[in-house]
Formats: C-alpha cells, structure tokens, sequence
C-alpha cells in the first residue's frame, strides 16, 4: 500500500486532482464560515439522493440524478447534527489529502467519531451515520470517493482468462486458485489496467458459494470466459470493474441470479445503476448486461423438484411488483413475462436449486445451454 | 338521613316486618304474643347496636370518628359566634386496669413486631377543647346525651354536623367501651365559673344520665398544659389552653376503646387536612405518647422519652391553672422551636378573618318533597292559627314573591285567603306539581362560604411539593332545590409520586373525608374527568396516573352523604357534574400549562442542540480554513441564541391567543419552578412521597391577616420521626433552598424564567442562570423565631426580610395572588 500510494502521489494527475478537490472543501468550508461570520445562517446545499430526484434516462439507459438539492441548514433540530457530521468529514477528508493517504469507510468514521466536549454525546454513533455523510460529500464537492482518499472493503472476486496490472504488479486471473483475486474497491484506470485478455465474456453470478461452483468446475476455462461476483448487492468496485470490462474490452456481462426480487434488483442495479449512486451511474451501469436466470419458467423447463421451492413473502410480492413498475422494467415485454411469471409461480429459486439435479448441472448443462441458445433477457 | 325524619316509629316498623314475616312459616306466635314483645326500640339503642353506621366501626376510626365529630362542633360553633378559633386535641393513654403497663422500649420494639400477638386496641382519653360560645347548663344533657338532639338538623344553613348524632355518639361509643361517663367542661360565661358535668347516656331512654354536676374554675384543664414536654412549654408561651384563650369555651373529654396509628385515615390526616380546610382555624394537638405498632421505627425509639414524661404528669393529676407554672422545670431555651416539636403539633392560624357569615335559608319549593310539604303545613297551622296558604308560600319558603304565592294558590284551585288549614291533601299534591313546573329564581347563595380559590392554593402550596397549582371555583348551583358549590383545586409535579394514582382530598362544608372514597361522587367526577385530554395518563374509568393530587370541596348547606358516618358524598348528578366542571376547569389550566411547559423545554433543548454542535463546527472550519474558530464560535453561539429565542418571540407575536394561553396568566394558578432534588435532599422529598403530600395550612403572620407560604410543617414532622430539630438544615435543605421556592415573576415575562427554569432542570441547578435565583447559599440554616411570640412563630421565617426580599420567586397571577414585592400580599 505504502508503495502504492507513493506511485500515484508521484503522478501528476493525482497531485491536480487532489488540489481540485481540496479546494472544493475549502470552498465549502469558506463558505460556512462566512456567513457566519456575516450573521447569517450556515447552510449547504446537498443535491439529493433520494429516487424523487432520480431521472430515469432511457436514450443512455441509465439512472441519473436530478438537480434537485436539500438544504441543510445548521439551525434546525433535524439537520443541525448532519451539518456538524459533514463538516467533520469534511476535515477528516482534508487530512487524508494532506498526508497523503487513504482510508477506509470505517477508518474515516473513527477518525471523525469523539465524544462532543461538554456532553456525553458522540460525533457519530454508528458508521451506518457516517457512510451517507460522504455520500452526501461526494455529489456536494462534485468528488468521487476516491478522489476523497476513502475506499471501501474488498468485496467481491474474480478468475477469468485476463491479466491485470494493479498498482503495478501483474495480476494473471488465470492462476487465482480458488480464492480468485479480490475485487478491490477503487478499480480506476489509474489503479488497475487491463492486460492481455482471451476472455470473450463475464459472466457474473450473485454470490461466493455459487462462483467456488464456477471456478471449481473450471467453467470459464472451458467457456473462456472471466468469472465474478459481487457478495449480494455488487459494490461500486465490482460494478465499476465489470463496467470497465464492458466499455473498454467490449465483454458481453451476463449475470447468473436467484430468481427473486432480490435478484431481479441486483440486475436492474448492475444495468441501470441505483437511486443512491445515481450521480456515478455513467461510471457504473452497463446497460446492456444480460440476465441469464434463473428464470421462472426453469422451474418446469429443467424439471426441478418440489423442494427447491421457497415461497414468495408479502414482502417479496410487494417488491416485485414495484420492480415491474420500474420504468425499464415496465416498458420489456420480456421483463414483464418474467416478473409475472415470478408472481404467478409463487416461489422463489436459488442458483443452488440447480444443484438438485446434479452438482454441476448449472455449469455444465444450464448455462452452457442458455448461452449456446442466446436464452436470456435484456 | 331522610329517614330518620321517621325515626323510632318506622324502625320499629321495619323490625316489625321482618319478625313478622320471619315468623310465618313455622306460625309458633300468635298476634297476641308477638304485641307483648312489639315496643320502641330507642334510637341510640338503635345506634348502640349498629355503631358502624356513624363510623366506630374497628378502634382506629372510632378514635378519629370521636375526634372528628368534636372538632366539627367545635368550629360550627366558634364560627356561629363569631369567634376565631381555638381548638386544642389532646389523646392519652390510658392503661386498662388489671394489665401491666406496656410503654414500648426497645425490646417491646421487637415483639411488637409480631403483630398478631400485640393489642388490637387500647384505651385512650381523648380531650377537645375549644374557645367557643359554651353551652348553657340546660342543655348539656340534650346536646351530649341526646342522640339527633341538635340545632342544626331542622334548618337550612351550612355547617359541619348536620344531624346531631355526632358527638352524643362518640360519647355513647366510649361508655360502651369502657363503661366511662363523658366529661364535659363548658363556661358559656365569661368570668364565670365553669360547668363540670360527667355524664353517661342512657341508650333505652335516648336520655343522659348525669353523675356528676358541679363548678369548677379548672378550665380548661389544667392538668393537660402538664401532659408532656411539649405542652409544658407551649403552656409557658402562653401558646396551649392559656385561660385568657378560653373565655368561653367548652371542652369534651371521651374515654374510649381505640388505636392511634399514623397515616391514611388516621387523625393526624384528619387534622391536617382540616387545617387546610379552615385556615381561620388554630388547632393544636398532642398525640398519644402510644402509637400502634404498625408505625414505623423512628417514631418507636422517640416514644419511650415521651412516654415517661406522660405518665409523671399524669401521676400528678389534675392541677390547678397555676400548678403548671410551677411544675415544669425546664426553662424555655432560645433555641425552642417546640412549638412543633416535642410531640405536639400546632397548625397556625392562617387568615384572621372568619369565613363570611352564612345566612340561614328556607327550603326552596323545588327541594321539598310531598311528605315534608305536608309536615310544614301542618307545622304552620300549628304555630299560625289563622295562616293563609299565601302567607305560608312566602314565609317557609324561598323565591317565592307575593306574586309568585298568588298564582300557586290559583293553580291548586284555592285563593290567597284560603286558609293553610284547609288545604287537603289532593290541594297539596297540585301544590307539590306546582312547584316542580314554576320557573322560580334558584335559592339564594349567600347561605354557603366556599373556602375560596386563594384560600385553596395556599393551602395546597404549604402542603403539597409541586410544581403547579390550580384552583377554580364554581358558581353556586342547586340540587333537589337545595343551594351548593364546588370548589377543586390541583397541584401537579413537583416532588409528587409519579407513577401512582393520583391522591383524591375530599372536603365537604370544609370536613375532611377520608374513608369510602370510591362511594363518593367526588371521586366518580374524577374518574369520569377525561385526564387525558391535559396530556396526563388515566387507565380507563380509574383515576389519573401522574405526580397529581386533587381536591375536591363541596359546600352546601345540606350535604347529601351516603350514611351517617358522614364518608362519602352521594352520587347526585347535578353534583357530580359541577364537580367534573371544576375539574376540568383545572385540568384546562394544567394542560395548558404541560404544553407550554413542553415547548420550553423544546426550545430549551434545541437551543442545547445547536450549543452543542457549534463548537464542533468551529473547530473544523478552523482546520479546513483556518479561520478563527473562537470568532466563528461566538458568532454561531450568538446565532443560536437569536433563533431560539426568535422562536420565543414568534410565538408571542402570533397574537393574543398565544399569550392568553399562557398557563401562568390564568386565573388561580400558581406555577413553582424546581430543580430536581440533589442527591443528599433525597431524604427530604422521600419523606413528602411518604406522607402522600400531607397538607398543612398556611401559617400566620401576626401583622397581615393572610396566609403565607412557609415551611413550619417540616421541622415538626422531621422532629416526630425522631430527627434532630436541627437535622433540616442538613437533610432537609430541598424545602429551604432558595430555588426551591416559588418564585415571583411579572406576567409580562412568564416564558424567561421558566426556560431558564426547565434548563435548570437539565444542568445543574446552581448554574441555572435564572435571574431570581438568591445569593444566599442554601446551607444557611433558616432563623429561628424567639419562643416569645409562639403564636406567630410559624410565619417569624419568613418574615425576616432576608429571606424573603431577594428571592421574590412566587409567581402570583392576576392579581388575585399578589407578587410579594407589593406589601401585604397574600403570602
């Protein structure tokens, strides 16, 4: 790490960016400062990232943020404490830049949180405050997370047939064993360059158990193909790589999901992009990913068993149907038959109910046969 | 009650019946032999046999039911001539003959601690002494021997004792118990000699028995200003039975089986809460150096001293007025403060002033029934010979006018000369329905002296640790055509239980009630009080969960109780309504009060939320910018302060409707602010919950004829748990502490102080920035009055200027409390 962040404090792109941003909290913080001083009182306007403020774009077929900004004002009961936390992080990030360094989500949240002199109240009580402040300071200062010198955990992994270069060192996917390279937060072009890939397709499954599966059937060596995946929900790393993957190397990204809301959701996100990260949504969606399964119909297409049935919640039911009425899910013929279907089979499926047929029949039989079919939807 | 109008008769009736009927099946009697056993049964045979129907059910209430009913009398009669006054209550032990003596010591202590072993009930002598207008010879006999012998059944006017059973009862109560005569001490003269007359009633005749009948100038009793310690010093001030105090007087002494004990109905809450009740009344009372053994430990280990002195004194017997002179060796130190202390408790006088004379009523014709109409009739003709039924319309009854007495005769068909004697009974029912339809003036109300709204919050302020007080009063209203009004008052938070049910005090023509509270119609109003539309709990048709206690008052002058004892108000639904009007009147004054008291302590907090962050916000626009980050904190703290207190000002200048809604500038409120007890004043506000906010009367000051809040009450009571007198100015410093008190403020400004007052809360309350808060520390313990001026020595306090100048912490509200600043306020 050490040596990696005197690679990019060397480059000088990184010195220009780190001055602009610097600035940017200056300016924020001036601006506070001066209207205080001036006897009026300290507000900063946030723009929101809530889905009232969420434009759906269907030229792009993206997400993206509106202008729509909250105003968060220092004297108010309900946004005094966020004022004060924004300004903390603001410091906090001021730090970071100044030495250099980085930090994580949690590191960040310890080095803001301390008891307020006087009381016995904490700047931050839990990182689940401090995450959406520098949310919120990303899209105020217009700065990317890593531009804030603030990264998340690794979450996510990858094999495939492709060499990377990541902070310098080689990475060759190939020779991963069964761990797979870690998908690290910030994946930027000035972090990780691609190297040579044979690889024709990603294909992207939900989570660690299905993807050992993969990788343990050696399936993208057969399919030459890389393998990911992204612990439930991609984090913004893994979206961003497989994006990267998509855009520059011209990679196809198919997903593999359970066949639920939760699945269909983690598809619309790595396609269209989130309400939350609506405004980073033209480095992170892909919006021409494609959803192999499962699929509703597989219950009686593969013959599967009654066991591999789970039932549908009152929950699950809600959120389908709000799923459907996503404007991109809305106006696909195809999706609508798929959410319907989900609905009028009443149960939900894993990836794992495959293995109810045969231990390797989802990477030997399903998806080497949905793929050779072009089965999937868009 | 109304039965009883019927008396030995019906009751004979009754028993007739049930014998009869009882009889039938087996038929061994016949008419014959049954009409030799038929005769009068007397009514105090009557009462000797069904005692718990006047309230001697079990030994502790028969000793308050005796003391009640005399101290009732006591004050009907002082008050109806005019005298302020003067009521001494004295219990002694009286040891059964034959039994050892059992003084409780230390190791007495411990047996008692098994209870079932101790005495249910001893014998006391219980002694009521009072500077009324006395009794002529003649009729000692009827007025204490005499069950319903009085002179207040037969009218219409308030007053305590309605039916004459009261006291006779007590007396007869004792002489079934322990066979001894009432003794009784009356000088309806003053300079002359008194009566001495021990009398025992004879229960078959309803007629007292006199055994002893002499004069005496030993009165009043000599023999008690030496009883204990306490009285002897008392005596020597001149302050406990001075014969220059009794001119005229009568006193009532009862030997009877009973228990003393402490605590709900028990007499020292009865005398509490009639000290409150009658603030123009001084009382002083000398409990028994015995107390049961339910009472707590402090109180066990102070009794043996007492119970020595006791019996010295008794052993002396009765002397003259000048042995106590002599007999009492102790010299009156400068550090007495006994006039509380040393088992006797004095509750001062609090107004000089009686309470205005009630004038008696006549009945008003929509109050009588048909029965009694024709009695009056009857009565009339018999005292009239030649009455017209026009004469009688308008001499026996009220609101009726000449005019009014010519159309009932027209409307029963008979003219104004028509003879009351030839009114039949038919004429009279037409008389009766007439009545009822006429649209006449409701009865007069000048028959009936509420306590009065100041009167009540005074009373309450001394008694009660709250933090809010309301009182209201409502106009007089009729019932069965007989005149009464409601009066409630309520004291909330403060150092009152919070979890509990809230305390209920029942007063009716100024008596406490103090049993069979869910009989009565006081406590149904309460429970039928939606409390909760004043932002307080109440589980469904129970009383109000909360730091709260109620009082309710009725004055009438004909109380409608639900038996003879005299414990509960009937359930009368013009009465019950006045009563929840009052209520609510005060449950009005209180939630408006909580929701102001709420949006202080919201701007309070959120000016503590904005000074809380601040600083953060400084210091790191001070790491970014560099920018001064004490400039910057003093200009956002400045900030902060201008937008809370915007947000004062906004509200006010919404308009009137906000300010009127201020609770503080209503009518008969009282809002005292008070920090949170500090740990080491734990004790003190322990001990209040632990007497359920007992109530004492305001005391007296000698130079202004009004009640003042002081805090006489607590040094006694610390000092009959056994502390040292001193102890509260260590333990005891939540009452004395100067922001304890209540504090004045004008009724421009009542939002500053209770801000500062709800951040006290909050903070430390020394660092309260409030501007009424006294210099004087705390720990400077109060001054003490010279025993000299006894009387006075309750409200000397206070009245030391430095005490009080300062800190004028008592918010008084329109003009109806006046701020103390002003000079002879009303505290």
């Amino acid at each position: 790490m050490a040596k990696g962040a005197t690679t990019s404090r060397g480059s000088g792109r990184n010195k220009a960016r780190d001055a602009e941003t610097l600035k940017k909290i200056e300016r924020l913080a001036h601006q506070v400062v001066r209207t205080a001083l001036a006897g009026d009182e300290p507000r900063i306007d946030i723009p929101t990232r809530a889905k009232s403020n969420t434009i759906w774009n269907k030229k792009r077929g993206i997400l993206e943020m509106g202008d729509a900004t909250s105003d968060r004002p220092l004297f108010d009961l309900k946004t005094a404490k966020q004022f004060m936390q924004t300004m903390l992080h603001a410091g906090t990030i001021k730090d970071l830049i100044d030495a250099a360094k980085t930090s994580s989500l949690r590191g960040v949240f310890y080095k803001a949180k301390h008891t307020i002199s006087g009381t016995k109240e904490n700047t931050f009580d839990a990182q689940e405050e401090s995450d959406p402040i520098l949310e919120d300071l990303e899209v105020t200062l217009g700065a990317l997370r890593e531009e804030l010198h603030v990264f998340a955990e690794n979450r996510g992994s990858m094999v495939g047939n492709i060499t990377l270069i990541d902070k310098g060192d080689e990475i060759n996917c190939r020779r991963m064993g069964s761990g797979g390279y870690a998908l690290p937060s910030i994946v930027e072009p000035d972090v990780i360059q691609f190297g040579k890939c044979e690889a024709k397709f990603v294909l992207h499954v939900e989570k660690g158990t299905v993807w050992n599966r993969f990788n343990e059937d050696r399936f993208w060596e057969e399919n030459n193909c890389i393998l990911t995946h992204g612990a439930g929900q991609p984090p913004r790393g893994c979206r961003r790589l497989l994006q990267r993957l998509n855009q520059e190397l011209r990679l196809p990204i198919i997903c593999v999901l359970d066949c639920d809301p939760w699945g269909h959701y983690i598809y619309s996100v790595i396609k269209q992009g989130s309400i939350s990260l609506a405004f980073e949504s033209s480095r992170l969606a892909i919006p021409d990913a494609k959803f192999l399964g499962i699929r509703a119909k597989d219950y009686k297409e593969c013959e599967l068993g009654e066991a591999v049935k789970i039932d549908l919640t009152e929950n699950d039911i809600k959120r389908a149907k709000e799923i459907a009425a996503y404007p991109w899910f809305e106006g696909h013929k195809g999706w609508r038959k798929e959410i319907q279907g989900l609905l009028n089979n009443g149960f939900k499926m894993e990836v794992e109910a495959m293995i109810t047929k045969d231990i390797s029949y989802v990477t030997e039989e399903y998806v080497p046969a949905r793929l050779k079919a072009e089965d999937w939807l868009e | 009650m109304e039965a009883l109008l019927m008396k030995p008769g019906a009751l004979s009736d009754a028993v007739e019946r049930t014998r009869s009927t009882a009889g039938r099946p087996t038929s061994r009697v016949t008419a014959e032999t049954l009409a030799t056993k038929q005769r009068d049964i007397s009514v105090s045979e009557f009462f000797a046999k069904n005692r718990h129907l006047l309230g001697f059910d079990n030994p502790r209430k028969a000793l308050l039911t005796a003391v009640k009913e005399a101290v009732d009398n006591s004050l009907d009669a002082c008050e109806e001539a005019g005298i302020l006054p003067e009521i001494v209550v004295v219990i002694e032990d009286i040891e059964e003959v034959g039994k050892a003596p059992k003084p409780i010591t230390g190791k007495d202590a411990n047996d008692a601690g098994r209870k079932s072993k101790a005495p249910k009930a001893s014998r006391y002598r219980i002694t009521v002494v009072d500077n009324g207008p006395g009794i002529l010879r003649k009729q000692v006999e009827n007025v204490f021997g005499r069950l319903l012998f009085g002179s207040k059944f037969h009218r219409l006017k308030m007053s305590r004792g309605q039916q004459g059973i009261g006291i006779s009862a007590a007396g007869m109560y004792g002489l079934i118990t322990t066979g001894k005569p009432m003794l009784i001490q009356t000088r309806p003269k003053p300079g002359a000699p008194a009566h001495h007359i021990e009398l025992a009633m004879n229960t078959k005749t309803n007629r007292a028995e006199v055994t002893v009948d002499e004069e005496t100038e030993d009165f009043p009793l000599g023999r008690l200003r030496a009883l204990t310690q306490g009285t002897r010093r008392l005596s020597e001030g001149g302050a406990f039975l001075g014969s220059s105090a009794f001119p005229t007087g009568t006193s009532v002494s009862i030997e009877l089986e009973g228990r003393y004990q402490k605590g709900r109905g028990s007499v020292d809450e009865f005398l509490e809460l009639t000290a409150i009740a009658n603030p123009h009344a001084r009382i002083v009372f000398v409990p028994p150096s015995r107390v049961s053994i339910e009472e707590d430990e402090s109180l066990i280990s102070a009794a043996p001293r007492r119970v020595t002195q006791s019996e010295a004194s008794a052993s002396d017997g009765p002397v003259g007025a000048g042995g106590s002179g002599t007999s009492s060796p102790t010299t009156p130190d400068a550090s007495a403060q006994t006039t509380e202390t040393d088992g006797v408790i004095l509750f001062p006088r609090g107004v000089s002033e009686l309470p205005p004379e009630t004038k008696e009523i006549q009945p008003h014709p929509r109050g009588v029934e048909l029965g009694t109409l024709l009695q009056m009739l009857k009565d009339y003709e018999a005292s009239e010979k030649s009455g017209t039924l026009y004469h009688f319309l308008q001499d026996r009854f009220c609101r009726v006018s000449a005019a009014t007495a010519g159309s009932f005769c027209e409307a029963v068909g008979l003219t104004s000369r028509s003879r009351a004697s030839a009114v039949e009974p038919a004429h009279a029912e037409a008389l009766y329905n007439a009545f009822q339809e006429a649209r006449l003036a409701p009865p007069p109300t000048d028959c009936l002296a509420p306590i009065g709204v100041r009167q009540l919050l005074a009373g309450l302020l001394k008694g009660v640790r709250a933090e809010f007080y309301a009182a209201s009063s409502r106009e007089a209203a009729v019932y069965r055509g007989r005149p009464f009004q409601i009066e409630a008052a309520i004291a909330f938070g403060g150092g009152l239980a919070g979890d509990e049910p809230s305390r209920v005090i029942r007063f009716a023509n100024r008596v406490p009630l103090l049993f069979q509270q869910s009989a009565c119609a006081s406590f149904r109003s309460v429970t039928e009080t939606n409390w909760r539309n004043y932002d307080l709990q109440q589980p469904r048709d129970g009383l109000p969960v909360g730091p709260l206690v109620i009082l309710l008052h009725m004055a009438s002058v004909w109380v409608p109780f639900t038996s003879e004892s005299k414990e509960a108000i009937a359930d009368y639904d013009e009465i019950r309504k006045e009563m929840k009007l009052a209520l609510m009147e005060c449950g009005r004054k209180l939630g408006a009060y909580l929701k102001k008291r709420a949006q202080m302590r919201r701007e309070g907090e959120r000016r503590d939320v904005f000074q809380k962050y601040i600083g953060e916000i400084a210091k790191a626009c001070h790491a970014i910018t560099g920018a001064d980050a004490k400039r910057l904190f003093e200009a956002l703290a400045e900030q902060a302060r201008k937008k809370t207190a915007v947000a004062d000002l906004r509200l006010d200048e919404d308009g009137k409707r906000i300010r009127e809604e201020n609770p503080a500038d209503q009518d008969g409120v009282i809002i005292v602010e008070q920090p949170p007890p500090a740990p080491d004043e734990r004790s003190a506000f322990a001990h209040t919950r632990a007497e359920a906010a007992a109530l004492k009367v305001a005391s007296l000051r000698s130079d202004d004829d009004q009640p003042r809040l002081i805090d006489t009450d607590a040094p006694g009571r610390l000092n009959r748990k056994g502390r040292p007198p001193g102890g509260r100015t260590s333990t005891g410093a939540a009452p004395i502490s100067p922001a304890n008190r209540p504090s004045v403020g004008t009724n421009r400004q009542p939002s500053k102080s209770p801000i500062s007052g709800a951040k006290g809360r909050e903070t430390d309350p020394r660092q309260a920035p409030s501007p009424s808060t006294n210099k004087r520390p705390s720990s400077i313990p109060r001054p003490v009055a010279p025993p000299s001026s006894v009387p006075s020595t309750g409200s000397a306090p206070t009245s030391d200027p430095t005490n009080r100048a300062p800190k004028p912490r008592m918010r008084l509200v329109n003009g109806k409390l006046v701020p103390i600043e002003d000079g002879p306020g009303l505290f």
